[in-house]
């Protein structure tokens, strides 16, 4: 069908049928400081002249540095047919079929992302997807209270500060704390456990889910399933927030207890751009499944007998269930979802140990180099393939890094302004795709840098 | 025409009171209204209900309602038969498609319910 603006003619025949004189007038409801002013935009441009002023504002990039920066989204080589894939007229269809089991490619689709996620994270149920790992992890708070009709959710302060910001909005009158860190020891930076059992203790304030991070925005592993057997002893749902392919080689959340996973499904094929958008992964047990918001997909089979995927347990989204729905956000990120299934499947199960594998090995490597180069590690216990280092200053060296042809990473004080244990301190990681010559590059800056600063 | 021993909610909630004990369920209207019923989520056995508070949901394959109790009281008893035959209360909702029952705290709220020919106007209304 082709598309067809509205004519001036169109818009008077409308306005005159409700009888009003202006499509202004639709909106006198509205503060008129809170309506959108004209837009401040410049006239049309030639075509080349236009294509060379972007070209010199794309220039303002940086695309020269050795990247050592992850805090949440991660650099990762895709296989080529991830993208060629992707590509294909067919992806690009209504994500949201509203007569469902007409469109079987695009439930198939969501259906097989659905089965590789519950794979990888070891539980029964996964939602079609959510906007991005933080609008998943606040779901999944809701979810806690839904289930236990309670309204107190803990979590813990080593989860991305983004996410926690965004359980802040989502949770709203409802009650969030935060579990705070282990400052010293060989726990340091971990979620402090002992804090843990006396806020789970208050019997007048029950609470309904505990939240940990694994591995936590500072790269560290947590000990989960004494967390979630904390959480589960005081009537609380356990929510582990994932980086996906670290699930390759680190214990999946069904297997130590959790009753929910969520966690940013980006580093599954999709390329880093600009903060998104990105993918939003949610999962959860059997028990939970009338909880779980967003579409479910399921596989039965139609009148003759054949293979057929349906739309599960629809009364309970939003069209339907008006204000009791599960989420007042019913979309997707089918493109996104689509995908990280088409990059895990085509990566394997082997694949992805590699490039969780790989990243570990690099971050090791990378630990050592900055070590000699005189920034060791904050934290003293294990991490995955990202780690906090402690430096003097950081924000002036992270400054001065820039200007050697390095990203070191992120400035933690940037993030943290109120915490004194990460005042000196750079976040750094290391993947796959990080080479032998990127961290003697990083380590050579850094050193110099340091040099400069006694100086 | 309904059951004439029980006394009902514009909800289309029905009550039996007996002695101490009250028990609730959905009427053959609100059942055949819904649609196949596929899920009743009930609540724990212990809980106080206030009046007309919502106890439960009754999810059909194209709706999903909330369910309010007639009147207050603890919750003594669920149908557990519910869990593995949802269908029981399509097909015989006065019956074995029971809900759960109270302990009765007040039975004077009965008052404020709807009598049988009551509920059958409302229901012939529409």
């Amino acid at each position: 069908m082709p598309y067809g603006p509205h004519t001036v003619e169109d818009r008077e025949k409308m306005l005159a049928a409700i009888g009003i004189g202006s499509v202004d007038e639709l909106f006198a409801d509205i503060p008129p400081e809170l309506r959108a002013s004209p837009l401040d935009l410049p006239g049309p441009e030639p075509e080349l002249e236009l294509a060379t002023r972007l070209l010199d504002l794309a220039a303002r990039n940086r695309t020269d540095l050795a990247s050592f920066l992850g805090a949440g989204a991660y650099r990762h080589w895709s296989p080529p047919a991830v993208d060629q894939l992707l590509l294909r007229g067919e992806w690009y269809t209504a994500y949201t079929p509203y007569q469902p089991e007409v469109s079987q490619g695009t439930l198939q689709s969501i259906y097989e992302y659905g089965s590789l996620i519950a794979e990888l994270v070891g539980l029964d149920v996964v939602s079609a997807s959510h906007y991005d790992g933080a609008a998943a992890t606040a779901e999944a708070a809701l979810m806690c209270c839904r289930s236990t009709r309670r309204e107190r959710v803990l979590v813990s302060h080593a989860v991305h500060p983004h996410y926690r910001q965004t359980l802040r909005t989502y949770l709203g009158d409802l009650e969030l704390e935060e579990i705070p860190l282990v400052a010293e020891g060989e726990a340091a930076g971990t979620t402090d456990l002992a804090v843990l059992e006396r806020l789970l203790a208050d019997g007048d304030r029950p609470v309904a889910g505990v939240l940990a991070g694994q591995p936590t925005f500072y790269g560290l592993l947590e000990p989960m399933a004494e967390i979630g057997q904390l959480a589960h002893a005081a009537g609380a749902l356990f929510v582990a927030v994932v980086e996906p392919v670290s699930l390759a080689v680190l214990e999946p959340p069904g297997a130590y207890g959790a009753d929910i996973a969520c966690g940013e499904g980006q580093p599954l094929g999709i390329p880093l751009q600009y903060g998104g958008p990105y993918l939003g992964l949610l999962a959860s047990t059997d028990a939970l499944v009338r909880q779980i918001p967003g579409r479910l997909v399921g596989l039965t089979t139609d009148l003759d007998g054949k293979r057929a995927f349906v739309m599960t347990l629809r009364a309970r989204e939003q069209d339907i269930r008006r204000d009791k729905a599960a989420s007042n956000i019913c979309t997707n990120q089918a493109l996104l979802a689509l995908a990280a299934s088409i990059y895990i499947a085509t990566i394997g199960p082997h694949g992805l140990r590699d490039v969780a594998a790989n990243g570990a090995a690099r971050a090791a490597e990378l630990e050592a180099a900055l070590t000699a180069a005189g920034a060791p590690r904050l934290h003293p216990g294990p991490y995955l393939n990202e780690f906090a280092i402690r430096v003097p200053d950081a924000s002036a060296v992270h400054r001065r890094l820039l200007g050697r042809g390095v990203l070191g990473g992120l400035v933690l004080a940037e993030h943290e302004p109120d915490d004194p244990a990460v005042r000196d301190a750079l976040l750094v990681c290391a993947t796959e795709v990080t080479t032998t010559a990127e961290i003697a590059l990083f380590a050579d800056a850094l050193r110099h840098v340091l040099a400069e600063a006694v100086a | 025409m309904v059951p004439t021993d029980l006394h009902y909610t514009k909800d289309h909630e029905w009550v039996r009171v007996d002695g101490d004990r009250a028990t609730i369920g959905i009427t053959a209207y609100a059942a055949e209204q819904l649609g196949d019923i596929v899920f009743v989520e009930l609540p724990d056995v212990g809980r106080t209900l206030e009046q007309f508070a919502a106890f439960g949901v009754v999810e059909s394959v194209k709706a999903v309602s909330d369910l309010y109790a007639p009147i207050a009281g603890a919750v003594a008893e669920t149908n557990g038969a519910l869990a593995s035959k949802p269908e029981l209360v399509n097909s015989d909702p006065y019956g074995e498609g029971w809900m759960l029952r109270l302990e009765v705290g007040d039975a004077t709220q009965l008052e404020e319910l709807l009598e049988p020919t009551a509920y059958d106007d409302l229901v012939a209304a529409g």
